[in-house]
């Protein structure tokens, strides 16, 4: 398979750069980026479903906005992700299935809290092999 | 470094020039090596970025300690105009009222030579820390309104330290003008659960010795002696602070147009203080501020009794006293100095601590004297410094000065380096035991990911925006 995200350099923050043939595997990898900066995206199985929806004024603010909340889900609820599907993606809007697990101290290690999604040079872009994000997460 | 003009000023001052929609110039405190030191950071750009915000004050200044962060440079300093300025939840950061507090005790370092690792590990034990670590205290949700609203306060009447804590705590640990409704739910739910925990990153509790002595007058009004030990414990408002800064963040981004400005980066997104977007979220984040406040008034009270368990001493033999509490991550309604003249001003110092001369009346009575200690904790094992704030300060700088070493490497060229080495044993050869919740944060912490401390230090002192008074060395670490 090909590489979904990979790491670029900031100094005191984690910078990530994320791929996807389409706009929505996009967003889709970037929030099981998130999720495997975490912990270990294998141990994590689908055992339940979350729900929610959420606005942007435009594409790059509609990634941040939905990062935002699979990391509310992460850090808020102590909600691990594993799968990530769009019931709507609209330019402006999208409605979201996530499936996966609570987290258990017992089961899943946590290597790492990232504190924030910022929206410091976090870029969206359609390029020549399909799309292209960028964000720096506050850890 | 990123390709931005500068001037030299003197010795230690680089002028960025007013450019394109800057409205004042930026100054940066540095010295030829740190700056060389910096590489590629993109700090003085954020100064420049900064320099666009309106009502901005005088100049957008850095900290020696600066680098790169997302929106203000960490280390960055900036003054805006209680009237006609803006709050910016971006210039305070995530972790609001981050910060230092450092203990002392009657111990020396030759009595507990031979306790060291127990002690580490009973504070290990003793202080829960970690990533998504929740605290011994279950919150329930009128308690939380208090916490919010009391700081420090909340702790002490429950048991967690005394009324003399509170008066060596900026602020006495408790920004008036705190709003618990204007908190989500959302970081409400996530206060609850994590009151009294350290945190994970570069937070930390350090068993310290007072090494050096520079100003004898000055240590002893703040009661440091060669051979003492000391603790050193960083922490700060933890989810409920992260949420508050990305609530508010999301909110002042949705409604940018508004304000009819320009911004070089979305993560300065603001809003003007005479809004009730700008006074709302001042009232949460002074919510978050007296969180941070408790959190680390609760920490020490744990540290206290391990210390005491350990060891089998009563508190008074102990005598375990806060010296300062100092936050630097915060935006605060001062009266300071402008050419002169007294002014209201929202100082934002995000990674830039608080820096009063003697004789100012925010000044603890203890110390007034001789000036507000100025805590500055360097990168992991290198120890510590206790600096005294000055007129220069409070003159040239808002009243403010640098708050760490700062970082020079990126987490993954941290982890990159760290690889196949073992960073416990590492500190171990240089005398300092090590406690961590994760081999990640260690390795992401490594001492030379991190500017010399000694260097930044230096700028200060010699630019005159802090005085030496100590320095302490660390021997034993525990890392989140």
């Amino acid at each position: 398979m090909e590489k979904t995200f990979r790491l670029f350099d900031h100094t005191a923050d984690l910078g990530i750069e994320v791929f996807g043939e389409t706009e929505t595997a996009l967003f889709a990898h970037a929030a099981l980026a998130l999720i495997a900066l975490t912990t270990d995206l294998e141990k994590i199985a689908s055992v339940t479903e979350r729900h929610f929806s959420i606005r942007g004024e435009d594409r790059t603010d509609l990634f941040i906005n939905f990062l935002r909340e699979v990391l509310y889900l992460i850090n808020g609820e102590g909600f691990l992700p594993r799968e990530v599907h769009f019931d709507e993606f609209q330019p402006g809007f999208v409605r979201v299935k996530i499936r996966g697990e609570s987290f258990d101290t017992e089961k899943h290690m946590i290597y790492k809290e990232i504190k924030a999604v910022t929206y410091h040079q976090a870029s969206v872009e359609q390029t020549r092999k399909g799309w292209k994000g960028r964000v720096i997460c506050d850890v | 470094m990123s390709e931005i003009k500068m001037e030299r000023l003197d010795d230690f001052r680089w002028q960025i020039p007013r450019q394109g929609g800057m409205r004042v110039p930026g100054i940066l405190y540095a010295s030829e090596r740190l700056l060389r030191a910096m590489g590629k950071d993109e700090s003085p750009k954020q100064v420049a970025n900064v320099a666009h915000l309106p009502g901005i004050v005088k100049y957008s200044l850095a900290m020696p300690d600066m680098h790169w962060g997302y929106g203000f440079p960490i280390g960055g300093v900036a003054a805006f105009d209680a009237r006609e300025g803006i709050i910016s939840p971006g210039g305070v950061g995530y972790d609001i009222n981050c910060g230092c507090r450092l203990m002392t005790t009657y111990l020396t370092h030759q009595e507990i030579r031979p306790h060291l690792k127990d002690l580490v590990t009973a504070l290990f034990q003793h202080v829960p820390s970690g990533v998504g670590s929740t605290g011994p205290i279950k919150l329930k949700q009128k308690d939380e309104r208090r916490v919010l609203t009391d700081g420090a306060r909340w702790a002490v009447d429950h048991g967690y330290g005394s009324a003399e804590d509170l008066d060596h705590t900026e602020e006495g640990g408790a920004l008036a003008g705190a709003d618990p409704d204007k908190v989500s739910p959302r970081a409400m739910e996530r206060g609850r659960e994590q009151l009294g925990t350290l945190g994970s990153g570069n937070h930390f509790l350090e068993i310290e010795v007072v090494e050096e002595i520079f100003d004898p007058a000055a240590a002893r009004a703040y009661g440091l002696e060669k051979g003492q030990i000391a603790v050193m414990l960083h922490s700060g408002s933890r989810g409920l602070g992260h949420q508050v800064c990305d609530d508010y963040l999301a909110r002042m981004v949705k409604h940018l147009g508004e304000l009819d400005i320009e911004l070089p980066d979305r993560q300065l997104a603001c809003a003007y203080l005479s809004t009730s977007r700008g006074q709302d979220y001042l009232a949460a984040m002074a919510c978050a501020a007296n969180y941070a406040w408790t959190n680390r008034q609760l920490l020490m009270h744990w540290v206290r009794e391990a210390f005491e368990k350990t060891l089998s001493m009563s508190p008074k033999a102990l005598g375990m006293r806060l010296l300062y509490d100092i936050c630097h991550n915060i935006a605060k309604l001062e009266t300071l100095p402008v050419d002169g003249k007294d002014r209201t001003l929202c100082v934002h110092r995000k990674g830039a601590t608080r820096a009063l001369p003697a004789g100012h009346p925010l000044v603890p009575a203890a110390y007034r004297n001789i000036g507000q200690p100025v805590l500055i904790p360097g990168d992991m094992g290198s120890g510590s410094y206790v600096l005294t704030g000055t007129t220069k300060a409070l003159e040239e700088t808002f009243g403010s000065s640098c708050h760490g070493a700062g970082r020079v490497m990126s987490r993954a060229q941290a982890m990159k380096s760290s690889r196949g080495r073992s960073i416990t044993k590492d500190m171990a050869d240089k005398g300092v035991i090590v406690m961590a919740s994760g081999r990640g944060t260690l390795a992401e912490e490594i001492p030379e990911a991190y500017k010399n401390l000694d260097w930044v230090v230096d700028v200060v002192h010699r630019a005159g925006i802090a005085k030496k008074v100590a320095r302490l060395q660390a021997l034993g670490c525990i890392k989140g």
